[in-house]
């Protein structure tokens, strides 16, 4: 079975610096995979390679049998790839339903629509009209979660969704992934809480430094394992 | 007293449409068109040249002014949606310095190109009496009916870009493209294009102002650099990227220019300097500041 996304020795710049160095990765449909590592380990660098906003060569990401690498970020989106950033960031002029909107200005067809939506986070349907950026934090990570569902992907990338958040809206968050998974949507998550990452996920892989230092199935992990991988003992 | 106000009001009028353009494109994409008066000056001369072609062609009466500005404004659309789309998308960046110097450049071209097409002579644009028809008002008063055409101009072309703005799927690619241009291109957006859009309605704004500042007055191809001015304190003064801000700095403008000019003739521009400076001291984001970051 070929996976529905694949990276095969992605490498990644920021000007002269490299942040990744070879990374090999695959999802499958109606999978969720979670990416663990240090700060700086390039988990953001690699979601940021998936959309197009950090350049690589074509053939270093395959989506759907196409090579996509290097392709700009709005025709990534329209094949079906969409990012939950780091740290939310909402259009601060918009309003809690133009942000939303505007994760539909791919047109994709598919389930998801404002009412479905304000169905999943019936607290935005009653914000609606306040501007984004003047909501709690975990409201806004449901903001910025719909913002990309809007664009009906078939696969969802989350970059830390639990930053800056409380335990108890973590949790909240994360008990609605199932819900938006349960159709068939394949999700990689980025996450710096390891019990969480792996409670939610399949597979795991741990980068470290732009390199994959270890991957498998998220039960078989032992925590020896994981935190070799690490920090790099 | 009461004229004065009202004067000033019809002149706010007139600098709210230099200044809709220039509010326009730095709420977009934070860039300060320098050579914002010239174009509105090239935008007349454009206006005098198609009116010339028109009379030699032996159509020279009462429906020219309208018939030339409706074909400028469309031309003004696409000219502002090529010089943003393959010249200013250019110089954007984190510096501002490259789209200032550009700009600036472009100013100096537009003169020279001016002087040497149209020679220094101020003209203006026939408007077969409209410029100095007038209406009564009571208690004595009379009012230009040119000068309040350009003040209704002024009012639903402020609605029409705040409606844009607040109201439409294009003004909501525009307001996410200046808060995120990189999350609003993740969302399927290309910036280059809605940049491009926005210059394109702001130089249909400049022609509009330009024709209707040469058919009030006098233009000749050293003016740019003033109405640049007017236009900046407009918007300074306004608030940077609120329409209605301008509309309201452009008004106090006309007015305080106004009130100069009636205490002595070679006041008028000089308070206006004073009471923008006086803004910008007190309340350097100006009045009604939409703008964040």
């Amino acid at each position: 079975m070929t996976a529905l996304l694949q990276a095969s020795g992605l490498t990644a710049f920021y000007g002269d610096a490299q942040a990744l160095f070879g990374i090999d990765f695959e999802l499958n449909a109606g999978e969720t995979v979670a990416i663990i590592g240090a700060n700086g380990a390039g988990k953001s660098t690699f979601l940021k390679a998936l959309t197009g906003l950090v350049r690589s060569r074509p053939d270093q990401i395959r989506f759907d049998g196409q090579a996509i690498g290097g392709l700009p970020p709005g025709e990534i989106v329209k094949r079906g790839i969409a990012l939950v950033p780091e740290g939310r960031r909402l259009f601060a002029s918009l309003s809690v339903e133009e942000n939303l909107l505007m994760g539909a200005f791919a047109q994709r067809p598919g389930p998801w629509n404002l009412p479905r939506l304000f169905k999943l986070f019936p607290i935005l349907e009653q914000k609606r009209a306040l501007p984004g950026t003047s909501l709690s934090g975990g409201q806004q990570q449901m903001v910025a979660i719909g913002r990309a569902l809007m664009s009906n992907p078939s696969v969802l990338l989350c970059d830390e969704l639990s930053l800056g958040l409380a335990p108890i809206v973590i949790k909240e968050i994360y008990d609605a992934l199932p819900t938006i998974c349960a159709e068939g949507m394949s999700a990689v998550i980025v996450e710096q809480d390891v019990a969480m990452a792996q409670r939610m996920s399949r597979r795991i892989y741990c980068f470290q430094e732009g390199h994959v230092a270890l991957q498998g199935a998220s039960e078989s992990l032992t925590r020896e394992q994981i935190s070799q991988a690490y920090f790099g003992v | 007293m009461l004229e004065t106000l009202l004067q000033g009001m019809l002149l706010g009028g007139l600098y709210c449409l230099f200044a809709l353009g220039q509010s326009l494109m730095f709420g977009v994409m934070r860039l300060t068109n320098t050579a914002q008066g010239d174009f509105i000056i090239l935008g007349a001369f454009a206006a005098i040249a198609g009116m010339n072609a028109l009379a030699a062609l032996g159509w020279g009466h009462g429906s020219a002014p309208l018939m030339v500005m409706l074909a400028l404004l469309p031309l003004a659309f696409g000219f502002g949606y090529a010089l943003q789309r393959w010249v200013l998308n250019g110089t954007l960046g984190r510096d501002p310095l490259p789209s200032l110097v550009v700009t600036f450049g472009l100013s100096i071209v537009i003169q020279n190109l001016l002087l040497e097409l149209f020679s220094a002579d101020p003209r203006s644009i026939e408007t077969g009496g409209l410029n100095t028809a007038s209406v009564a008002l009571p208690a004595g008063l009379a009012i230009g009916v040119l000068p309040l055409a350009i003040f209704a101009l002024a009012l639903l072309a402020t609605g029409a870009l705040q409606w844009l703005f607040n109201g439409t799927r294009l003004g909501r690619a525009f307001r996410a493209v200046s808060d995120d241009k990189e999350i609003a291109e993740l969302m399927g957006l290309n910036s280059n294009t809605v940049y491009a859009l926005a210059t394109a309605i702001a130089f249909v704004l400049i022609a509009l102002a330009g024709v209707l500042q040469g058919m009030r007055t006098t233009v000749s191809p050293a003016d740019g650099p003033l109405l640049l001015l007017f236009a900046f304190e407009a918007v300074i003064i306004g608030g940077m990227g609120s329409f209605w801000g301008t509309l309201i700095g452009a008004l106090l403008l006309g007015i305080t220019q106004q009130i100069g000019f009636r205490i002595d003739p070679g006041w008028g521009i000089w308070v206006g300097h004073i009471v923008f400076l006086i803004v910008l001291v007190l309340r350097p984001q100006g009045l009604f500041p939409k703008t964040r970051g």
